[in-house]
């Protein structure tokens, strides 16, 4: 095991982070204020309490969630396009790492950054709205599995995209509306029967109803379906990666 | 003595059809400079990219230090350093930082003096907290350079190191380039400056359409290319060499008419003066006479014309 090549990529990974800290950091917490600001204050004040949780709180975990996707999607897809864009890829593939050494450099740095960053944003909503969090180790379980799934989901669209254009394709006509529709600012109990088994199919509903559990005790789909979803979507994303680097799959020809 | 790195059978044939290596033979002698010499797209890159892990083999195999570059490749890419033709940086990144990565990269501990050392050695020492962007071509050139060194390879492959490189930086490749050998470096470079690789190489690899046609040592090849050729027309056809005229190193055409002699341009006395005044005694004139040397140039324009 390369230990050394994990390390030198992860810190490079997060030398990134460091160096864009107005992109990585302040914007998301700035739009999730805004979310805060105008679903919770504005118009949560005219909701009634879902589940027994007030509005403003019952969206927290589902913020979280929102930033958790799309920050781990863009973080890891980048973080492995921009080599392969600018032709630096030449480095990592004559390297003595394996395909697993790599991804861990990679997807743990794009894990690490979203998972800091959504506590972060939990920081952030406590000075907007009040919760507590029934179940803290659940909590970070969730976060911990979510943020590692989806890294490797955006490490595919980066190693899969080959141009800026396919980068930003998938994140924004798949993923933002998988979110916005599994449940980040309602339960599903509120749609219509229809709607509500057509959601089912979407695979953020169990990771956003897993993690409104770990705060609230109350969730919309059981929790060992939500921890076998997630863990589904993580055992399909490992084979891919498995199979890109068997393959030589747009990195090697 | 083992070859350092020996490529065995190996071909390449792309995606799109197009067979960039046929069945290539090399073994490359642990120490030396190895030129490979040849046209854009002979296969050059691909030949290195192959050996270095970037493209995957069609046909073949690749031993470095006895490591197959493909199923024992951690042990052969620890050995490999690479700088590629073209200039591909994080431009964001500081000098210090990115050499500092690719040592980390090839598994290598922290090791601030030694890529200390490497910086000093490439004059960049002065630069190592500047953002590459900030670099010019040639800076940059040198930090590809560093970085490739900074896991103390035993192999070192330039590919094209001095393309779009003044004059300058270019004596300075290639005094760093005798300096890593005297330390042990084994280096291979393509270039399609025929020049670079007379100044720099042991031995010459010419590479054409994907098959590699001469290999030798540079020395032999000089020897041809010192070597100079006196030819003279005759006024009328000898039948044979005079007995007077057997200690010369003389050919005699098929017809006759031409009276060729070779000599070394180099030596002290080429014995063309004595030759001449020796055919004046033995009543044998000549109507006209030239001489011609044959360079690494012309050996190199005709064997890749000859294949074409």
């Amino acid at each position: 095991m390369n230990i050394y090549a994990i390390r030198a990529i992860y810190f490079f990974e997060m030398a990134r982070t460091l160096r864009t800290l107005l992109q990585s950091i302040v914007s998301p917490v700035i739009s999730t204020s805004l979310y805060f600001v105008v679903f919770g204050s504005a118009i949560g004040s005219h909701m009634t309490a879902i589940g027994g949780v007030s509005y403003g709180a019952f969206i927290v975990p589902g913020l979280v969630m929102l930033s958790l996707l799309t920050q781990s999607i863009s973080n890891a897809s980048f973080g492995i396009y921009f080599p392969k864009f600018v032709g630096t890829i030449y480095e990592i593939l004559s390297a003595p790492v394996s395909a697993f050494e790599i991804v861990a450099g990679y997807v743990g740095a794009a894990a690490s950054k979203s998972i800091i960053l959504g506590l972060i944003i939990l920081v952030t909503a406590r000075l907007f709205v009040t919760f507590e969090i029934a179940h803290p180790l659940w909590m970070l379980t969730f976060l911990v599995l979510t943020a590692l799934t989806f890294s490797l989901f955006g490490f595919i669209i980066g190693i899969w995209a080959d141009n800026f254009e396919k980068l930003q394709l998938v994140p924004l006509l798949i993923v933002t509306p998988l979110t916005f529709l599994g449940g980040s600012f309602y339960s599903i109990h509120m749609l219509p029967p229809f709607w509500q088994k057509v959601t089912l199919f979407n695979p953020v509903v169990y990771l956003i109803s897993g993690f409104r559990w770990s705060f609230y005790g109350v969730s919309d789909v059981s929790l060992g379906i939500s921890v076998g979803m997630t863990l589904i979507f993580l055992a399909v994303c490992l084979a891919v990666v498995w199979w890109i680097f068997r393959s030589g799959y747009r990195l090697k020809t | 003595m083992q070859p350092i790195i020996s490529v065995r059978q190996l071909s390449k044939t792309y995606a799109t059809g197009f067979q960039a290596l046929k069945q290539i033979d090399l073994e490359i002698r642990q120490g030396e400079i190895f030129a490979l010499l040849g046209p854009n797209g002979a296969g050059k890159t691909t030949l290195i990219s192959i050996i270095c892990g970037i493209v995957n083999p069609s046909e073949g195999m690749v031993l470095a230090d006895g490591h197959d570059v493909v199923r024992d490749y951690r042990a052969a890419r620890a050995k490999i350093g690479l700088v590629p033709q073209e200039l591909t940086t994080d431009a964001f990144e500081t000098v210090w930082n990115t050499v500092r990565f690719s040592r980390g990269l090839f598994g290598k501990s922290a090791n601030p003096a030694y890529v200390e050392k490497v910086l000093k050695d490439l004059s960049l020492w002065s630069k190592k907290d500047s953002r590459l962007r900030t670099l010019s071509g040639g800076m940059k050139r040198r930090v590809m350079i560093a970085k490739a060194l900074s896991h103390e390879p035993q192999i070192l492959f330039l590919d094209e190191p001095t393309a779009g490189v003044d004059v300058e930086l270019r004596r300075d490749m290639w005094a760093m380039v005798r300096a890593l050998r005297a330390s042990g470096v084994t280096i291979i470079l393509t270039t399609h400056y025929i020049d670079e690789a007379e100044e720099m190489a042991d031995r010459i690899g010419v590479i054409n359409k994907g098959e590699l046609i001469l290999v030798e040592d540079k020395a032999e090849l000089m020897n041809k290319l010192g070597r100079k050729q006196l030819t003279l027309q005759l006024q009328s056809p000898l039948q044979a060499i005079p007995a007077a005229l057997s200690g010369y190193a003389l050919e005699l055409s098929a017809d006759g008419h031409q009276l060729v002699y070779t000599f070394d341009a180099q030596g002290e006395h080429t014995g063309i003066d004595v030759l001449l005044r020796r055919l004046g005694e033995a009543g044998i004139d000549f109507k006209d006479l030239k001489t011609s040397q044959s360079s690494l140039e012309d050996i190199f324009v005709n064997l890749v014309r000859e294949r074409a």
